[in-house]
C-alpha cells in the first residue's frame, strides 16, 4: 500500500463516520430524505461562494454550502407548515428547484472554471490525496482529511455533549420540550451538522456517495438493533466496512470508488434486509407464514370443539367445510398431530384433552385477554406473542 | 399526469428514487448488449427502475424502516452501483460509450424525431390505461381496504400505477435528467392539487401545467445562449407551484391570511358589541349614553371597529358616548344566544 492508498482509506472511513452518526437521528426521525435534499441543494450555495472567492477550497464555500442546506431544510418545513402539500412532497419541490439554479448558474457563468455538475455530484476520492494542506510550508496530509477529520471531530464532541437531549428528543419531543430543551434548537443543530457534513464531504466523494453514507448504515443498523448507542456503533462500523472494502473494490475493477463503496453499502445492506434475525426478510416471511398456519391451527380446533358429531369430523369433510387447498389443510393437520392437539381413527378427527384445553385457553385469550393462561402457549406459538 | 398520483399516493420522491435506480439498468443494458440503441437502454432502465420500485415497496411492507429511509436507501444505492459501472465501462476499450452519461443530465436538444413518436406513443399508452381504470385508481387512491372488499386486486392495480410512474420517469429522464425529473413528477401535479379538489380536474390541470413549463421552458432556454433545457423547465414549474400557493382560492396563502383576517375582524366586532350589550342589558332603556372610554383594546375596541359598527347600523355614536340601537340590540342579543348553542 501506498501513502495515497492509506489516505484514500483513511478519507474515506472518516466520511463514513462523520456521515454515519447525523445518519442514524435523521433515519430515526423518518427525515432521511433531507439528506438527499440538502446534498443536492448546497449546489448553488458552492456556486455563489465560488463567485465570491474565486477559489474552490475557500472555506467560506463550505459555510455558503451549509447555509444553504439549512436554507433548504426552512423552506422545507416552511412550505411544510402551510399545510398545502406534504412533507415528502415539498422536499421533491424544493431540492430540484435549488439545484435548477446552480445549474443554470454554472452554465451562465463559469464556463471555463473548474467547477461543473459531475464534479459536484459524483466526486472523485482518487485525487484527494493530491490536493495537500501546506501548513508553514510543511506538508500536513491532503486538504480533505483536515476538512473532514474536524467535521467529524465537532460532530462526535457535540454527540457526546447532547446524547441525553438529542435521544430524548428524537424519541420523545413532547417531553423534549416538556423538560426544557428546544425541539427547534436541536432540530436545526442536527441540520446544521448534516450540512456541515454532507458538504464537507461532497468533495471528497460526491453527494450521492454522501446520501448513501448517512442512510445505509443506520438503515442497516436499525435492522439489527434497537438501542440507539449500539445503532451509532454499528452503523460507524458498516460505514468504516464498505468504506474500505469499496476502496478495494474500486481499485480491482479500476472504477469510481464512491460508486464502489455505495456498492459496497448496497450489498451490506441487501444480507441484513434478507438474513438479520427477527426483522429480515427470510424470518419476516417465515414468521407471518406461521402466523397464518397458526390461525388456521385455532380455526380448525374451534370447529373441532364445536361439532360433536361425526359427519362434521370426517376427514373428507374437512377441506369443504373450512374450504381449504389441499397442501394447506394437510399441513394443519400434521401440525395439529406433532403436538398431541388430535387424533385421526378411521378418518374420523377428534380433540384430545391437550387439544381441548389449548382451544379453551386460546378462547378465553381471545375473548377476555387473559395472559396468564396463554405463558405456555407463547413457548410454541408466535401467534401469542406479540 | 401520473404525477398527480404520487403527490395523492404521497410517494412524492418515489420518482426521485427511480430516476436514480434507473442508472444501472441503463449502464448494465449497455454492457450486456454493447449497443447505445436508446431503446434497449431505456428497457434496461425500466427493468431496473421497476426494481427499485418493488425493492422499497418491500423493504416498507417487511420491516420497520419508514419509507423515507427506504427512497433514500435504495436512491443512493442503486445510484452508486450504476456510477461503479459506468466507470467500469468507461474504462473499456469500446470507442461506442461515451454519451451514456447525457442520461444524468438530460439533453432535451439531442432528441431525435424517433424518440418523440416512441415518448408520443408511451404518452397515448398511459392515458388510455389510465381511463380504462379510471374508477378503479380513484378508489384505491382514496381508500385502499373499501377497494380491496370491493373485490378489486388490489395488489395488481398498485402494480399498474408504479408500473406506469416508473416507465413516465425513465421517458422523462432524457428530456430532464435524473436530478430534474422529481421536479417534473411533482410540481405539476402539487401545483394543480392548489387549485381543485376533484382528482378529474387535478390530473388534466396537471397535463395542462406540465405542458406548458415545458413549453414555456424550452422557449426561453432557446431564446438565451448556454441555457439548459431541463432546468429551466423545472424553474418554470416552480414558479407555477409558487403562484399556485400563493394565489389559489380556496387554499392559497394570500386568500388565506385574507381570510384570516377578516375572521379576527369579525370577531372584534363581535366581542365588542358583546360587551356593549352587557352594559346595555343593566340599564331599563336601551339607548342609554355610555361614554366610549369605557371601551377599551380588551374588548376589540378600535376607532375602526366602532366606525364599522356604526356603518352597520348597530350603534350610534353622539360625540363620545355611543348607544345601541335596537338591530344591534338584537343582534347582540342573538349573538349571545347562538354562542351559547355552539357551545353546546
Amino acid at each position: 500500500m501506498t501513502s495515497a492508498q492509506i489516505e484514500i482509506q483513511l478519507i474515506a472511513s472518516l466520511v463514513a463516520i462523520a456521515c454515519a452518526i447525523p445518519g442514524v437521528f435523521l433515519v430515526l426521525r423518518k427525515m432521511a430524505l433531507i439528506s438527499d435534499a440538502i446534498s443536492h441543494a448546497i449546489l448553488p450555495g458552492i456556486v455563489v461562494g465560488f463567485f465570491i472567492t474565486h477559489d474552490l477550497s475557500s472555506p467560506l464555500l463550505i459555510i455558503f454550502a451549509a447555509f444553504t442546506g439549512i436554507l433548504t431544510v426552512f423552506l422545507v418545513e416552511f412550505i411544510q407548515k402551510t399545510g398545502l402539500v406534504k412533507e415528502d412532497t415539498a422536499i421533491g419541490l424544493i431540492f430540484p428547484a435549488l439545484f435548477s439554479i446552480g445549474v443554470i448558474l454554472i452554465a451562465k457563468n463559469a464556463n471555463d472554471v473548474h467547477l461543473d455538475v459531475d464534479a459536484v455530484l459524483l466526486g472523485e476520492l482518487a485525487f484527494a490525496p493530491f490536493d495537500r494542506l501546506e501548513l508553514f510550508g510543511a506538508d500536513v496530509g491532503p486538504k480533505s482529511l483536515w476538512v473532514i477529520g474536524t467535521i467529524l471531530l465537532i460532530t462526535i464532541s457535540l454527540l457526546v455533549a447532547f446524547f441525553k437531549e438529542l435521544k430524548v428528543s428524537t424519541f420523545d419531543a413532547g417531553l423534549a420540550s416538556a423538560l426544557g430543551f428546544s425541539p427547534v434548537i436541536l432540530h436545526y443543530g442536527l441540520m446544521t451538522v448534516a450540512s456541515v457534513t454532507t458538504v464537507g464531504a461532497f468533495d471528497a466523494v460526491g453527494a450521492i456517495l454522501v446520501v448513501a453514507l448517512t442512510i445505509a448504515p443506520a438503515a442497516t443498523a436499525y435492522l439489527l438493533t434497537k438501542d440507539l448507542k449500539k445503532m451509532i456503533l454499528l452503523s460507524v462500523g458498516f460505514g468504516v466496512f464498505s468504506a474500505i472494502s469499496g476502496y478495494w473494490l474500486a481499485h480491482g475493477l479500476d472504477a469510481s470508488i464512491a460508486g464502489s463503496i455505495a456498492s459496497v453499502l448496497g450489498i451490506v445492506f441487501l444480507i441484513v434486509f434478507l438474513f438479520a434475525p427477527g426483522t429480515g426478510m427470510v424470518s419476516v416471511i417465515y414468521k407471518q407464514s406461521r402466523q397464518k398456519i397458526e390461525v388456521l391451527l385455532l380455526t380448525f380446533l374451534l370447529h373441532l370443539k364445536n361439532h360433536k358429531e361425526k359427519k362434521e369430523r370426517h376427514v373428507n369433510h374437512l377441506g369443504e367445510h373450512i374450504n381449504w387447498q389441499k397442501s394447506q389443510a394437510k399441513s394443519v393437520l400434521e401440525l395439529a398431530l406433532k403436538n398431541n392437539m388430535i387424533v385421526i381413527e378411521n378418518d374420523i378427527v377428534s380433540l384430545t384433552k391437550k387439544g381441548n384445553t389449548f382451544t379453551e385457553n386460546a378462547i378465553n385469550y381471545i375473548t377476555d385477554h387473559s395472559e396468564e393462561a396463554i405463558e405456555e402457549m407463547k413457548k410454541d406459538f408466535f401467534l401469542f406473542r406479540g | 399526469m401520473l404525477g398527480s398520483f404520487a403527490v395523492l399516493r404521497k410517494q412524492s420522491l418515489l420518482g426521485d428514487a427511480i430516476s436514480h435506480a434507473a442508472l444501472p439498468g441503463i449502464a448494465i443494458a449497455f454492457l450486456v448488449t454493447g449497443a447505445k440503441e436508446s431503446n434497449t437502454l431505456l428497457l434496461g432502465a425500466l427493468i431496473s427502475g421497476l426494481i427499485g420500485a418493488f425493492w422499497i415497496k418491500s423493504i416498507i411492507t417487511k420491516t420497520h424502516l419508514k419509507s423515507d429511509t427506504a427512497l433514500g436507501l435504495i436512491l443512493s444505492l442503486f445510484f452508486g452501483v450504476g456510477m461503479l459501472l459506468l466507470t467500469f465501462i468507461q474504462k473499456q476499450p469500446n470507442a461506442n460509450q461515451a454519451g451514456l452519461d447525457k442520461y444524468l443530465f438530460g439533453q432535451a436538444a439531442t432528441l431525435l424525431e424517433k424518440d418523440v413518436w416512441f415518448m408520443a406513443i408511451v404518452t397515448g399508452v398511459c392515458l388510455t390505461v389510465l381511463l380504462l381504470f379510471w374508477k378503479e385508481f380513484k378508489l384505491l387512491l382514496f381508500d385502499a381496504d373499501y377497494t380491496k372488499t370491493l373485490g378489486f386486486n388490489i395488489k395488481f392495480l398498485d402494480a399498474l400505477i408504479t408500473s406506469f410512474i416508473v416507465a413516465a420517469i425513465i421517458l422523462g429522464l432524457q428530456t430532464v435528467g435524473v436530478v430534474l425529473m422529481s421536479a417534473m413528477l411533482l410540481a405539476p401535479a402539487a401545483a394543480a392539487r392548489q387549485w381543485t379538489n376533484s382528482l378529474a380536474i387535478m390530473v388534466g390541470l396537471a397535463a395542462t401545467f406540465g405542458a406548458f413549463s415545458g413549453i414555456i421552458g424550452t422557449g426561453i432556454s432557446a431564446s438565451y445562449p448556454n441555457l439548459s433545457t431541463g432546468p429551466v423547465i423545472v424553474l418554470v414549474a416552480s414558479v407555477f407551484v409558487l403562484v399556485s400557493f400563493i394565489f389559489s382560492p380556496g387554499r392559497g396563502l394570500l386568500f388565506k391570511e385574507i381570510r384570516f383576517r377578516q375572521n379576527r375582524n369579525d370577531l372584534k366586532l363581535h366581542k365588542t358589541l358583546s360587551f356593549m350589550y352587557d352594559i346595555a342589558k343593566t340599564h331599563e332603556d336601551i339607548d342609554h349614553p355610555h361614554s366610549v372610554r369605557i371601551l377599551n383594546n380588551f374588548h376589540g375596541y378600535t376607532k375602526k371597529s366602532l366606525h364599522k359598527l356604526e356603518e352597520e347600523n348597530l350603534i350610534v355614536v353622539i360625540g363620545t358616548n355611543w348607544t345601541l340601537t335596537k338591530k344591534g340590540f338584537e343582534k347582540a342579543k342573538n349573538l349571545y344566544n347562538q354562542h351559547i348553542e355552539t357551545n353546546d
